[in-house]
């Protein structure tokens, strides 16, 4: 009993902290604090704009996760007041796998799911964080520096969703000229090709060192499993060795290492089975008793399977 | 009268651009040849029936020509039409996992784990997907394209189809065909190969009877076989996490009904949907192309080497081997993962030259040693090119 609650706690805790990392996934992935030239909204309006990221391979459920500029202290309780809670009941709050959604903080949370009820100040440092559904659990957090960010910039994290939580060195200002362009809701780096297939394509044009570290990685594998049950056999037949002295009444450590008995080879298992079979007067066919009831049934051809199924054609 | 006239004509008109006659082309007949050719090897001369009559009959489905932009919802490639949903399993990945479940729930690995040293033949025998790669990259193939066709080697047909899902979508079609078709032809390829490596001496080595399998070490096996395998090439997890669940199933002694669930009624339902929508895949327009050509032989290519490499490396082998414990190369190419035909081909060829030498259960260790390996390659190479 003892030990099944332990399990069920165990569970449980289990279920818990998959919950909780579900979300660890979530990025901040691009920032614009003075929109000048970008994107409008669904009223028409530039206003700045926060791009959030799954970083995941899987659906991300976004909703009642806590948006803020408000940097809680640690230990301190949130105040949730000033916190823009993600509301419950809206399809688009699921996010597809590596995908991005934008969220405008233009302190008008009563224009829809994806408009906050904080805004984003020009010419100071923004610090916005994402709190999990607890209010407590930091899931991404990011100062958006005031002094190299102009009108019209984006601050954008170099490679999406990549890198830690807060970190500068990951991030970069983006102007829009050259390969520096402003992604709102799209790739911050957009791939058209493989990096892997082009690495080897370039590298490899011949396919030998794929090849040598295929087959390496082949036959190391299946050499572990082989040396496993090269083990696993021995450690086996040793214990058949042990069991099988036991029964005889000797004591394994008494008997010399040449005279202990082997394991038993599939003919005498084979042989024993067939002197236990005729000891046993075990019968493939079984005798059978004869009963002869007569049974009434009513016969006729309009309720036999015989004349309305055709028989599957044998070869 | 005029007008009822001209209404019948202009309806007759449009059912006639409908038809399957109005639509044909020369490659649908090439086409709708090649899958009766299918159904003829597989009912009058016993190649895989259970494949090729499935595969056979969908390259008939799939080549009934019809108007393509009538928007009638009827091609496998057409959202949201029967056999684009039926064909999600092949698209999606989830048939080649399913009918690995089944494998594992039929294989028996006793063979394999009396001599675990048997695995090695597995190992050497997927040089053949990576010898038909280097091949391929040399044809002018990217890599991921290559991969995708080297696995054809590998000679099994869900592994062929899961990988090619990934990496080259646009060419899944003709590769499992081509996989297939070549495992259907397995006791024609093999033989000749197996033949002209071997000398009459090796032909006669006789291998010791493996030793008996305790239950114990049935239930272990795939228990840490799927966790060294997956824990090496976790791209492998679909295929290998599959196949030794089955194995589990089968071996624990509790499951039974699962087991028997799992290796027939489950194996035979995605075996028809896989083996039908793979064939109705193979569309005249997208199928006959030069590149298809190009599987075929590299795919032939592929057999020709893998099954090679497995007879080489139990020569060489040998040569490291005290006397008694000497190894059959007639076993080497069963280390392709055609199970079982190709343990069988070991077998028959085994008796022409000793009708006392049953090399069948020896025959089986690399045989399903060779399905392990052709998952962890695929793994391998999903690994380094997806």
């Amino acid at each position: 009993m003892k030990k099944s609650l332990l399990l069920l706690l165990v569970g449980v805790m289990g279920c818990f902290s998959a919950a909780a990392q579900s979300r660890g996934g979530l990025r901040i992935n691009e920032v614009m604090v003075s929109n000048t030239n970008s994107i409008v909204d669904d009223y028409g309006e530039r206003g700045a704009w926060i791009e959030l990221f799954n970083s995941t391979f899987g659906p991300l459920e976004i909703s009642s996760v806590y948006l803020t500029t408000e940097k809680v202290e640690e230990g301190a309780t949130p105040d949730k007041s000033k916190m823009y809670a993600v509301p419950l009941g809206d399809v688009n709050t699921r996010m597809p796998k590596r995908q991005h959604v934008i969220f405008w903080a233009d302190g008008m949370p009563t224009r829809g799911t994806f408009h906050t009820n904080f805004t984003l100040q020009e010419g100071v440092d923004n610090y916005i964080a994402i709190y999990d559904a607890d209010c407590k659990t930091l899931i991404d957090e990011i100062v958006i520096p005031a002094d190299s960010i102009k009108p019209g910039q984006s601050f954008a994290r170099i490679k999406d969703g990549e890198g830690g939580i807060n970190n500068l060195k990951d991030w970069e200002v983006r102007n829009g000229l050259g390969n520096k362009y402003i992604t709102p809701s799209s790739n911050n780096v957009i791939e058209d090709t493989n990096d892997k297939v082009d690495t080897f394509h370039d590298k490899d044009p011949h396919g030998f060192a794929l090849t040598l570290m295929a087959m390496g990685i082949v036959f190391s594998a299946l050499l572990i499993l082989c040396l496993c049950f090269m083990l696993i056999s021995k450690i086996g037949a040793r214990i058949n060795r042990i069991n099988k002295m036991k029964s005889q009444g000797l004591a394994p450590k008494e008997v010399a290492r040449e005279d202990r008995p082997d394991h038993d080879s599939g003919e005498v298992i084979a042989a024993i089975a067939m002197a236990l079979h005729e000891h046993l007067d075990a019968h493939d066919t079984e005798k059978t008793i004869l009963t002869i009831n007569k049974v009434k049934k009513a016969y006729s051809p309009w309720s036999s399977k015989i004349y309305s199924m055709r028989q599957t054609p044998k070869r | 009268m005029d007008t009822f006239s001209d209404f019948l004509t202009g309806n007759l008109e449009q059912f006639w651009h409908l038809t399957g006659f109005y639509n044909a082309t020369w490659q649908h007949f090439v086409m709708l040849a090649v899958g009766l050719f299918f159904i003829y090897l597989a009912i009058k001369k016993n190649f895989e029936p259970m494949l090729l009559v499935p595969i056979g009959f969908g390259i008939l489905i799939g080549n009934v020509p019809f108007n393509t932009t009538a928007g009638l919802e009827i091609g496998i490639y057409e959202q949201g039409s029967v056999l684009n949903i039926l064909y999600n399993g092949v698209s999606a990945g989830w048939s080649p996992p399913l009918i690995f479940l089944g494998i594992g729930a039929m294989t028996d690995f006793s063979s394999l784990i009396a001599n675990p040293k048997l695995m090695l033949i597995g190992a050497a025998a997927q040089f053949g997907i990576f010898g038909a790669y280097m091949v391929a990259c040399a044809l002018g193939f990217l890599p991921d394209q290559a991969g995708a066709i080297a696995i054809i080697g590998g000679a099994d047909g869900p592994t062929a189809i899961f990988l090619s899902s990934k990496l080259a979508p646009n060419l899944m079609g003709a590769i499992a065909v081509s996989a297939y078709s070549y495992m259907a032809l397995v006791p024609v390829i093999q033989p000749p190969i197996m033949k002209l490596l071997t000398t009459r001496k090796e032909r006669l080595i006789k291998m010791k009877p493996a030793r008996a399998v305790s239950q114990n070490e049935k239930i272990i096996f795939p228990i840490v076989g799927m966790l060294l395998t997956c824990f090496v090439v976790p791209s492998g997890l679909p295929l290998l996490g599959m196949l030794f669940f089955g194995n589990l199933l089968r071996e624990c002694g509790v499951t039974t009904r699962l087991a028997k669930t799992a290796s027939n009624a489950l194996t035979d339902i995605v075996t028809i949907l896989l083996g039908m929508t793979v064939g109705a895949s193979t569309q005249a327009t997208t199928f006959l192309t030069k590149e298809t050509i190009f599987i075929f032989c590299l795919g032939f290519m592929a057999f020709i080497i893998a099954s090679a490499s497995g007879v080489c490396f139990v020569k060489l082998f040998n040569l490291v081997l005290p006397k008694s414990k000497k190894i059959n190369p007639l076993i080497g190419n069963a280390g392709v993962s055609a199970v079982p035909m190709s343990a069988r081909i070991s077998n028959n060829l085994g008796l022409q030259y000793d009708p006392s030498n049953y090399l069948l259960m020896h025959a089986m260790g690399p045989n399903v040693s060779g399905v392990i390996g052709s998952a962890v390659a695929a793994g391998v190479l999903l690994g380094f090119l997806a």
